[in-house]
């Protein structure tokens, strides 16, 4: 890893320390409104919880989470946190939901990925933090981020990474097959058939039919399925854009030009490694993953903007986590203090940052040195800036299910099927919104009516 | 949840008290000194799980609107339900050829070893019961390996062949892939508890057949198989419980194959997505009721006529 971060630490972390400082005393004002909702507490009890100490318990898969925390009880040796990999994602989730079900054994502070966040918010799980002055820092984040975790005035988490999705291609195959880098999803398929052609184990890419991948390309596409207010949701997965991103997909299925390789599956890793899988589309943490997981693609892999459907930079965000207070913590004050510190210290961004995340904090992204790194494992290419342009073109107005954890463990069962099948996406669509819809209902929501 | 199936209590038998002329009898209270650490953990372990699910399925606990007691409606539901049926009939398949299947060459196994005409016969043993020893969900990790048709041993079998044979996780072809997993790891399981009772048989009933001249066919009709009946009942009660139960096989596997193997592709998995996915907790238990039920009639029933075969 080449993150040459380190030079300016410890200004860096005056500096931090003297901000938050001047953000905590601002906060004082604000924070205090009269709001019913808002917890009780200002920022100033995080200080004064930080000076009193006591335990926290963090659940995260964050591979810098450990390094974070050791950095943080440093700072604030009266602070002991211990750091709980719990599984990642969903496998967190249910333990999550299990404990929070149990009235006991939750953590203080949760990572929760921005699609999960709602589900956690309906069943008033997550601590409203604004009280405790968070509002201002919403400068600090990309508007995408902060919107995903802020409903309202009530503020569930703070942005820990983002993921504005873009195209990662290995030269060495584009080279040998003669491909040029599409700019557009037509050049995209075309691309693909080009290459099946050529060499029939190869793929343009592989899609094994995952709800995590085909939400931010409807996304991107500008379809905007699920619309929430309150207890009522408006579902339609078969909107223009959606449409569109199906039909686009359909081109590729229907032939059989999708590898069908579970993403994060052993054998992914290997056809990312020994070419059979020439692209992939994903978020703007995946290039960090690469280095660290597909060391046989050293100097192979290049990043693009994503392709879109007119030549322009629009994209969208896929996956990215926030880090939110439980709201059983026994200590919330002391909870949301380690959270502030967590995800808006400079010094707690610049150990992730090492450990090869993508941050949601604007400084960070746009800082000059952040910009010009260019690692090898990318042939020199100074990636951040095809992935800071892509965090700024992220299309805006998504929204997530308020049950959406729910409803992409049954994508396999509806969408699925036409990938099993090589058939119409548009059908398997369908299938999963009947089931989105007597889902809602049963809990009460009422959808689409 | 797991479902257990309540065997039959043994007899209880009620303490024979000499009634003496003048003292009046006392109720005898030294049977419960000694039962009470196991009614405890039976209390605690066996019927509160149980009798928490019952009066979880009369509630519903909606997201909007919160909980609300709704009698049998979740009965009613789950009993109209084509995921869950689904998953049923899908188990119920499953146990309809795998048991037979895996019984029967766990019985082989048993006789062959038995019959004393195999050499390293101790090897032999180890290595049928070998599987048994590793834990599923790691056995079903291996097995995901050797399944993959993109690079495990499948892939190598269908480019040596020149063909894509081999699917094992298409649609119609993964129930059987499981099965051939479940069979692997319990056949040496249910060859330890055949041979076993194998064991009991006295060799004076050998030596009997011998002097009859019985061959060695005659001596496993007539002698073998009918000690071995009681062991024979029980492994298939056991079978049909695990059958029911099926769950890590397919859940392990699912990421591999996560179109095919639906989140209602056995009723406990289903039950696991309702809860845990769904948060239905309510739903689900009773799904898990109705398949602790089913399966415990199913059991009883096997239990009935194994028994009255054997008094025949």
């Amino acid at each position: 890893m080449t993150r040459s971060t380190r030079t300016t630490r410890k200004t860096a972390a005056a500096l931090a320390a003297a901000a938050l400082t001047a953000m905590t005393l601002a906060g004082c004002g604000s924070g205090d409104g009269p709001g019913a909702a808002a917890p009780a507490g200002s920022a100033a009890d995080l200080d004064a919880a930080l000076e009193e100490g006591g335990e926290l318990t963090y659940w995260t898969w964050t591979p810098s989470g450990e390094a974070q925390a050791e950095a943080f009880m440093e700072e604030y040796p009266n602070v002991t946190v211990t750091v709980v990999n719990a599984g990642t994602a969903t496998e967190e989730y249910t333990k999550l939901q299990n404990a929070i079900k149990a009235g006991s054994g939750a953590p203080d502070v949760a990572q929760i990925e921005y699609y999960a966040l709602q589900q956690f918010v309906l069943s008033e799980s997550l601590l409203d933090l604004s009280g405790y002055g968070f509002g201002d820092l919403e400068d600090t984040y990309t508007a995408s981020t902060w919107s995903a975790v802020t409903g309202g005035d009530a503020i569930y988490g703070l942005p820990q990474d983002s993921g504005p999705m873009v195209l990662l291609y290995n030269q060495e195959i584009f080279d040998q097959f003669g491909l040029a880098v599409p700019t557009t999803w037509d050049e995209y398929v075309a691309a693909g058939e080009k290459l099946h052609a050529a060499d029939p184990t190869k793929y343009i890419t592989n899609d094994a039919g995952d709800p995590g991948f085909a939400q931010p390309l409807i996304w991107q596409a500008g379809g905007r399925p699920y619309q929430t207010d309150g207890t009522t949701v408006t579902v339609n997965l078969q909107d223009e854009g959606t449409k569109l991103w199906a039909d686009t997909w359909n081109q590729l299925l229907e032939p059989g030009l999708l590898a069908d390789i579970p993403t994060w599956s052993d054998d992914w890793w290997k056809a990312l490694s020994d070419g059979t899988v020439a692209t992939i589309v994903s978020g703007a943490w995946m290039p960090g993953i690469m280095e660290g997981s597909v060391p046989d693609g050293a100097g192979k892999w290049r990043v693009a903007p994503l392709p879109s459907y007119d030549g322009s930079a629009i994209t969208a965000e896929n996956g990215g986590s926030a880090q939110s207070v439980i709201k059983q913590s026994e200590n919330p004050a002391l909870a949301a203090a380690f959270l502030r510190w967590l995800n808006s210290s400079e010094e707690s961004v610049n150990v992730f940052l090492e450990n090869g995340g993508f941050p949601s904090t604007t400084a960070q992204l746009n800082s000059p040195e952040f910009l010009a790194e260019a690692p090898e494992y990318f042939g020199g290419q100074q990636i951040n800036q095809v992935l800071v342009d892509a965090s700024k073109n992220v299309a805006t107005g998504w929204q997530y299910l308020p049950y959406q954890v729910y409803a992409n463990s049954v994508f396999p069962d509806t969408v699925g099927t036409a990938y099993t099948a090589s058939s119409d996406l548009n059908a398997g669509l369908q299938a999963w919104q009947e089931q989105i819809v007597s889902y809602g209902d049963s809990q009460g929501f009422s959808v689409n009516k | 949840m797991s479902i257990t199936v309540p065997l039959a209590a043994p007899p209880s038998r009620e303490p024979t008290t000499v009634a003496h002329p003048i003292r009046k009898p006392k109720k005898n209270w030294r049977g419960w000194l000694f039962v009470w650490p196991f009614a405890v953990v039976f209390l605690f372990a066996f019927m509160a799980p149980l009798l928490y699910a019952v009066w979880l399925s009369l509630f519903q606990n909606r997201l909007v609107g919160g909980n609300s007691f709704v009698g049998l409606d979740n009965y009613v539901t789950a009993f109209q339900d084509p995921a869950f049926w689904d998953g049923f009939g899908r188990v119920f398949l499953f146990l309809l050829v795998e048991v037979p299947v895996m019984l029967l060459l766990a019985l082989a196994a048993a006789l062959a070893i038995d019959s004393a005409r195999l050499y390293a016969t101790g090897l032999f043993r180890v290595v049928v019961f070998l599987p048994y020893a590793v834990p599923a969900v790691v056995a079903v990790l291996m097995w995901g390996f050797l399944y993959s048709d993109n690079f495990g041993l499948t892939a190598s079998i269908n480019d040596w062949l020149g063909s894509d044979v081999l699917q094992p996780f298409a649609p119609s072809w993964v129930t059987v892939s499981i099965g051939n997993i479940v069979t692997w790891e319990y056949v040496g399981y249910n060859m330890v508890i055949f041979y076993s009772a194998l064991k009991t048989i006295p060799t004076e009933l050998y030596e009997a057949a011998e002097l009859d001249g019985a061959n060695s066919w005659q001596v496993i009709r007539a002698i073998k198989l009918p000690a071995a009946r009681g062991a024979i009942v029980i492994a298939t009660i056991f079978s049909i419980i695990g059958s029911f139960q099926l769950f890590n096989e397919p859940n392990v596997l699912k990421p591999l194959a996560n179109n095919v193997i639906t989140s209602h592709f056995t009723p406990n998995m289903y039950a696991y997505n309702l809860s845990f996915a769904g948060q239905q907790y309510n739903y689900s238990a009773t799904v898990a009721i109705i398949m602790g039920v089913i399966t415990a009639a199913i059991a009883y029933v096997v239990q009935i006529r194994g028994t009255r075969q054997e008094d025949r």
